[in-house]
């Protein structure tokens, strides 16, 4: 039972995060190949966490999407990074852990990690 | 906490649901689980998201992948392609999706382009059976609003000077009507909200129950504190289970959190709603029928004054609004009465929502800031008429209502304009019509509905309206005179003038707007006895062109009465037109074109 407006904010703002996802959203995109060999190659924990650091950080002008195939199968998990202004940033061989990073230094503080692009792989 | 990183939101609105999304949702549940990515996306089943035509309708988060038509046997291909894979079904995407092998966001697609969503809001976009998705998207937030900030004069100043009007029909300016309310003496005050919806062919208010009930349930408690009420009835009819049922929830919900019931957010002021069901009369639309049929009594109207403000449910003030006009009310409290009105005519604010039917491409629910044209209404988002037909007219305001023509097609529409052309408002239904409806046929339509609709208690309306469709029935059988159309315009006049409600009075529009606009059909059908649109069956007679006929003898073989006479390969085929019952089977199957009606 509700008895304050302060409690009907805490539970909009509860609720708004699992709804978050069907906004439209203008800022950062970021996109997990999941074709089948990105799921073999661990895709999806990768998927997962990012939305999970996504939604625990309140990142509420991220979004997380899939994609097919990226084409560089042997360098998956890949992720690109769109961000506004920006050129795409894409990250190979990530797993959860190195998603983890990604988020907390690309995406919140805006330093691209670098070993983990393309260019530091190939 | 729960984490998903996908959504799968499915209509379950009575288009869809008839259509078979019930079964979708158990399908997706099962093929999830077949690819166990059961805990890794959400099912949503929503209201209406407006475009019926590609119904069952299925929308995936976060890409807002829009999928139309879909069958069961489609979704193991969206699970294990887009859900797991990240793959889009690019053939199963609503057509209008695909630009120049681009896939646009839904809100660019020209079906919502030009939409304006107030009342619909959240129609499509929550699950209308949780609260708290209600509550992400700032239900509650306007009652707490109003409880703690607003007297009920400020309430009562902030929709005046909205400029809203009521959408029930009438379009009555709702502040105005909160405040008779308000001022009328009385002890005990109630709130009620018409959801009877008896039109042929709307389902505006259905909609918006079964998408988003909380709106209105919030409107009217809202509407309580302001004109000093603390119960509030919603009447709806009981053809609608759907609408009921999730109106059921909401209200349990409501009450649960507090929102409903004693001592709302702790400010002292008490409201509970409670719902009445309706046997499905059209009637009881009108308000002091419903307010009669509330009371457990014959829904029957009587004369006003008093008005409900005043004397309404037993014998108390009674404020009465409809569905769509309360679930404006949240937006305004919130956005501002200027915002609201800022958008529309002079005289018509905000948005209106049209239930589009008939001969149109974009079957569903629209909603349209007031002013904007039936041609951007009917082309733009309606997508036009279907088959390469050509626009004949479109019906506004159902039974009580009239057409409109291709000439005034650029007219905005808005309360004053749609009365000028002979027509109404409505409560919203948009039905478009083509070259192959006769408009003494519509007329006869209207007529028949009403005729079995009135309640019986006035004269005017009981015997008036059957004579005037006996009279149509005349005409259309071939057996009118050029002075029947004299004596339906007298008729519908005296009508008009003398009966008790508004059912009566508005019964003869639709005869008198196609009387205007369509007099040559009537006259075709008196003095040519010839039904310009090949509708009226009596008037038709179908013949075999021997010129065209390659005596193949399929007509005869399709002819449900054996009437088609002929030799295959050496005579052209014949149709006894005194046997003929002009069912058309055998036009449709001439693979020649050889048959046609006149
Ligand atoms: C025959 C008849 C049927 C009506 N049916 C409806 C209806 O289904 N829904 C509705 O809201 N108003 C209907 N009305 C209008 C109501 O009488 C009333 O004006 C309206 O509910 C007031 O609400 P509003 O001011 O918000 O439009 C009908 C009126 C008549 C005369």
């Amino acid at each position: 039972m509700m008895k304050s407006l302060d409690e009907l904010a805490k539970i909009r703002e509860q609720a708004r995060k699992k709804v978050d996802i069907r906004d439209s959203k203008h800022g950062i995109k970021i996109v997990v190949g999941m074709d089948t060999c990105g799921i073999s190659a661990g895709a999806r924990p990768v998927l997962l966490e990012l939305v999970a650091e996504v939604q625990k950080r309140n990142l509420n002008d991220v979004s997380v999407v899939q994609t097919g195939c990226i084409g560089v199968c042997r360098l998956e998990p890949m992720i690109e990074v769109y961000k506004e202004g920006e050129e795409k940033v894409t990250y190979v061989e990530i797993t959860a852990e190195k998603a983890r990073r990604i988020i907390e230094e690309h995406i919140v503080n805006g330093k691209i990690v670098d070993e983990y692009t393309i260019g530091a792989i190939e | 906490m729960e984490l998903y990183r996908a959504h799968v939101l499915i209509c379950g609105g009575t288009g869809c649901t008839s259509s078979g999304s019930q079964t979708l949702i158990h399908t997706f549940e099962k093929e999830l689980k077949k690819q166990g990515i059961e805990n890794e996306v959400k099912l949503v089943k929503t209201g209406c998201f407006g475009l019926c035509e590609a119904g069952p309708i299925v929308i995936v988060y976060p890409e807002g992948t829009f999928y139309s038509h879909i069958k069961v046997e489609d979704i193991s291909r969206i699970t294990e392609e887009h859900l797991l894979k990240g793959i889009i079904v690019k053939d199963l995407l609503y057509k209008d999706v695909i630009h120049e092998d681009q896939i646009l966001p839904i809100d660019e697609i020209d079906f919502y382009k030009k939409q304006k969503r107030i009342a619909l809001k959240n129609c499509g976009a929550i699950n209308p059976e949780n609260i708290e998705e209600y509550i992400a998207y700032d239900g509650y937030k306007a009652l707490g609003k109003v409880l703690t900030e607003m007297t009920p004069e400020d309430v009562i100043n902030t929709i005046k000077k909205s400029g809203l009007r009521g959408r029930g029909g009438g379009g009555f300016p709702s502040g105005i009507k909160w405040e008779f309310t308000y001022k009328a003496e009385g002890d005990i005050k109630y709130v009620a909200c018409n959801a009877d919806e008896g039109d042929p062919g709307a389902f505006m208010d259905r909609s918006v129950l079964e998408g988003d009930p909380h709106t209105v349930l919030e409107a009217m408690a809202i509407a309580g504190y302001a004109v000093g009420s603390n119960q509030g009835y919603i009447y709806i009819r009981a053809e609608y289970p759907i609408a009921v049922h999730r109106l059921e929830i909401a209200i349990k919900q409501a009450r649960e959190y507090g929102l409903l019931g004693k001592n709302i957010f702790g400010t002292g002021f008490s409201f509970d709603v409670e719902i009445r069901l309706g046997a499905g009369a059209f009637v009881c639309g009108e308000e002091t029928a419903l307010l009669n049929s509330i009371e457990g009594k014959r829904g029957m109207p009587r004369p006003r004054p008093p008005f409900p403000a005043i004397k309404g449910l037993w014998g108390k003030p009674t404020l009465l609004n409809n569905v769509e006009t309360y679930a404006n009310i949240t937006q305004i409290i919130l956005n501002g009465p200027e915002w609201f009105a800022s958008m529309g005519t002079e005289k018509s604010k905000g948005t209106k929502v049209f239930a589009l039917g008939g001969k149109i491409n974009n079957t569903g629910l629209v909603e349209i800031p007031m002013g904007t044209t039936l041609r951007e209404v009917i082309y733009e988002i309606g997508g036009g008429i279907p088959n390469g037909k050509k626009f004949k007219a479109v019906q506004t305001g159902g039974p009580s209502g009239g057409c409109i023509t291709a000439e005034y097609l650029d007219t905005p529409i808005d309360y004053d304009n749609l009365i000028e052309l002979g027509s109404m408002m409505g409560s919203g239904g948009m039905i478009i019509m083509d070259e192959d409806n006769c408009m003494v046929d519509i007329a006869r339509f209207f007529l028949d509905f009403t005729v079995d609709e009135s309640c019986g208690k006035c004269p005017p309306c009981r015997i008036g309206t059957k004579r005037m469709l006996e009279i149509l029935e005349k005409i259309t059988s071939g057996k009118g005179e050029l002075e029947d159309i004299d004596k339906l315009e007298r008729l519908a006049d005296s009508i008009k003038v003398s009966s008790l409600c508004g059912l009566g009075q508005t019964a003869p529009n639709p005869v008198l707007s196609t009387l205007r606009y369509f007099r040559h059909e009537y006259e075709a059908h008196v003095k040519e006895k010839r039904c310009p649109a090949g509708v009226c069956k009596d008037l038709l007679s179908y013949n075999v062109d021997s010129d065209l006929c390659k005596k193949c003898g399929i007509c005869a073989k399709k002819c449900p009465e054996g009437c088609i006479d002929g030799i295959k390969g050496k005579e052209v085929y014949k149709i006894d037109t005194k046997k003929c019952i002009k069912c058309g089977a055998c036009m449709d199957a001439c693979p020649f074109k050889a048959i046609s009606k006149k």
